[in-house]
């Protein structure tokens, strides 16, 4: 397969950037864990484990947003956006091999934060951790699309968040749901719900983005 | 090659190319002269596929494989070596025997000791020679080249004349340029743009 | 000058007629919401609000639709004209939208003593559009005019017609973790009087905003053919 063979060299290459200048991955580490002290700080005495719960999404995403408002970064300075929208290969390519490359770095970040979570307050249960998962395609999927749109406006990282927040609420509704609800099954199965038609609409729209 | 009937361009109120009526044969040799602002760069863009028309009607008889681009940003990324820039872009157009080509352009443009440093620490010039290796890589029957002498050096722009007379004949070449002297003997058609 | 111009499908009905037409409807329609429809037996006159209020929000939810579906246009057909219309119809959904925040918030007031209430699942879905739409018009207006910015809104405001259900399900999803509902939300039983009036107020509201959305696309238009205008007098 040709098309996932240039979505492989794309990502490939996001990870090899990243590996060399080092700046977006420790940046969201050290932010996720500020974040989990603050809250910390902001649940008063009495205030129960599930606020704590919710407040973790709040950390996942606004941490997303920080990756997510970098992503396109390397493609401005040189141009290399325009290089790859000349390729003869599939556009939405770009768009795939961009999040694939986004969702390897929220998940790297999981890995330490949700461990880290699990120290501070209490762990989150097997349902919660495959509802970060699925959250996680849902806000690279989303978030990518919605940063290259922002790279084409003027105001960019600042426009960002305004843009994701509302898409990304429905996502924080699911992972909170999986993590504390009595019946979680249904909140993974609204997650994938939302991952499919997201995903199938950011894959089909990806093209006119970054073209006219 | 080329097609234009009263192709324009504009953004909104401001008019970034003047209806334009032009034809390009299979193997011609434009040269586009004009002043700042007078829509050279625009009229490339079109060509290349990286603006739409506002009016009139464009064709170009080159897919997008079949395409190569100068730009006034060398489009390559500023932190990756010049190997793997031209690699990403080697299998992105599917060049066969991909490392011999960038070998032999690398090798040909001057590159081949820096092949293993980031773009980012190139001179100009250096930066202009990677960018028309990357223009040049998988052997485009169009060449659109904006400005390509700019930042090159002596022996750069010997390097690029060299290139160009190989070409000129074989595939059909688009260029913009405020030395046309240096083209006149190659060109087949010129274009002057106010 | 070979540009297209943008008007060049006649529309049916001529926008003073449209005026006409939907100010009769609306008159129509505050008489028979006031006075003609008998008081609700459990909200009293409050109740009268529901007569705007759902009308409204069934208008604004058309206008997001009718924006998405002429984004579809756009991006399927490359024509610019559907740019001005996708642009046109969200700004007036936007409009209509922070109508019904405004209208439902006035019935929480009066019904539950509150003037927001989470429990109103229409009340915060439309708080999400409108922040949702709000961004559209960030978005739009810090991307230079052209061809670029008319796709990012086109493929912005598809997202917002898959964003409409998709946040309606998770705002009805929310309900088991957040705070139970304590409030009876089934509407009001309705009577043929009642039927009828809501009708014809729904039927007013959706005109009143089809004549909005034909007003400023003639003022839009009128602006833009007035600027080709100038220009081709001054060189």
């Amino acid at each position: 397969m040709s098309y996932l063979a240039d979505v492989a060299a794309l990502a490939r290459k996001d990870l090899r950037l990243e590996l060399r200048a080092r700046d977006t991955l420790p940046a969201m580490l050290l932010f996720v864990l500020s974040t989990l002290v603050v809250f910390h700080f902001a649940l008063p005495t009495g205030a129960d484990e599930v606020a704590a719960q919710g407040l973790l999404w709040v950390a996942l995403v606004f941490t997303a947003l920080l990756g997510l408002a970098r992503a396109w970064a390397p493609e401005r300075e040189g141009g290399a956006l325009e290089g790859l929208v000349l390729a003869p290969s599939d556009r939405s390519a770009i768009w795939l091999g961009k999040s694939a490359a986004v969702f390897v770095f929220l998940t790297l970040i999981e890995l330490v934060a949700l461990p880290a979570f699990a120290l501070f307050f209490s762990p989150l249960p097997a349902e919660g951790i495959l509802g970060v998962l699925l959250a996680n395609i849902g806000i690279c999927a989303v978030g990518t699309l919605l940063a290259a749109m922002a790279a084409a406006s003027r105001t960019r990282e600042l426009i960002l968040p305004l843009l994701f927040l509302p898409l990304a609420i429905p996502l924080v509704v699911g992972g909170v749901g999986a993590s504390v609800s009595t019946d979680p099954g249904r909140y993974l199965l609204f997650l994938g719900l939302y991952d499919a038609v997201f995903a199938i609409l950011c894959w089909a729209s990806f093209e006119y983005v970054v073209s006219e | 090659m080329i097609s234009a009937r009263g192709v324009e361009k504009r953004y909104g109120r401001r008019r970034a190319l003047r209806p334009l009526d032009l034809e390009l044969g299979r193997g011609g040799f434009l040269v586009v002269t004009g002043a700042n602002g007078s829509g050279k760069t625009t009229l490339l863009r079109l060509v290349a596929g990286l603006a739409a028309p506002t009016g009139g009607e464009l064709d170009v008889a080159a897919d997008r494989g079949g395409l190569g681009y100068l730009g006034h940003e060398p489009l390559l990324y500023r932190d990756l070596t010049a190997l793997e820039n031209l690699d990403l872009y080697g299998r992105l157009y599917r060049v066969p025997e991909r490392r011999e080509r960038i070998g032999m352009l690398l090798e040909r443009y001057g590159l081949w000791e820096v092949r293993a440093e980031r773009m980012s620490s190139y001179s100009r010039g250096m930066t202009q020679r990677l960018a028309l290796c990357r223009a040049l890589l998988h052997e485009p029957e169009l060449l659109v080249l904006d400005e390509p002498f700019t930042a090159l050096d002596g022996e750069g722009a010997e390097l690029l004349d060299r290139q160009l007379a190989e070409l000129a004949g074989t595939a059909t070449v688009l260029l913009t340029t405020h030395d046309p002297a240096r083209v006149e003997s190659l060109a087949t058609l010129r274009l002057a743009l106010a | 000058m070979s540009t297209s111009s943008p008007n060049s499908r006649v529309p049916l009905v001529s926008v003073p007629a449209l005026a006409a037409l939907s100010a009769a409807f609306v008159g129509l329609a505050i008489v028979l919401a006031l006075l003609v429809a008998p008081e609700d037996a459990d909200q009293g006159i409050s109740q009268r609000i529901f007569y705007f209020h759902v009308p409204i929000a069934l208008t604004a939810y058309a206008c997001f639709g009718w924006g998405a579906w002429k984004a579809l246009r756009l991006l399927w057909t490359r024509s610019e004209r559907y740019d001005l219309e996708s642009y046109v119809a969200i700004h007036q959904g936007t409009i209509f939208g922070a109508l019904t925040l405004a209208t439902g918030s006035i019935w929480a007031k009066a019904s539950w003593g509150h003037w927001w209430v989470w429990d109103s699942n229409q009340l915060v879905l439309f708080l999400v559009l409108f922040l949702f739409y709000s961004a559209y018009f960030m978005l739009r207006f810090s991307i230079e005019e052209g061809p670029r910015r008319a796709n990012v809104s086109a493929v912005y405001a598809l997202f917002g017609v898959a964003l409409i259900p998709v946040s309606f399900f998770a705002i009805r999803l929310a309900e088991d973790f957040i705070h139970p509902t304590t409030f009876n939300r089934d509407g009001p039983q309705m009577t043929g009087t009642m039927f009828f009036a809501f009708c014809v107020c729904w039927l007013a509201i959706t005109l009143l905003a089809y004549t909005l959305y034909r007003v400023e696309l003639v003022g839009k238009r009128l602006d833009a053919n007035l600027r080709e205008l100038r220009e081709i007098l001054t060189g």
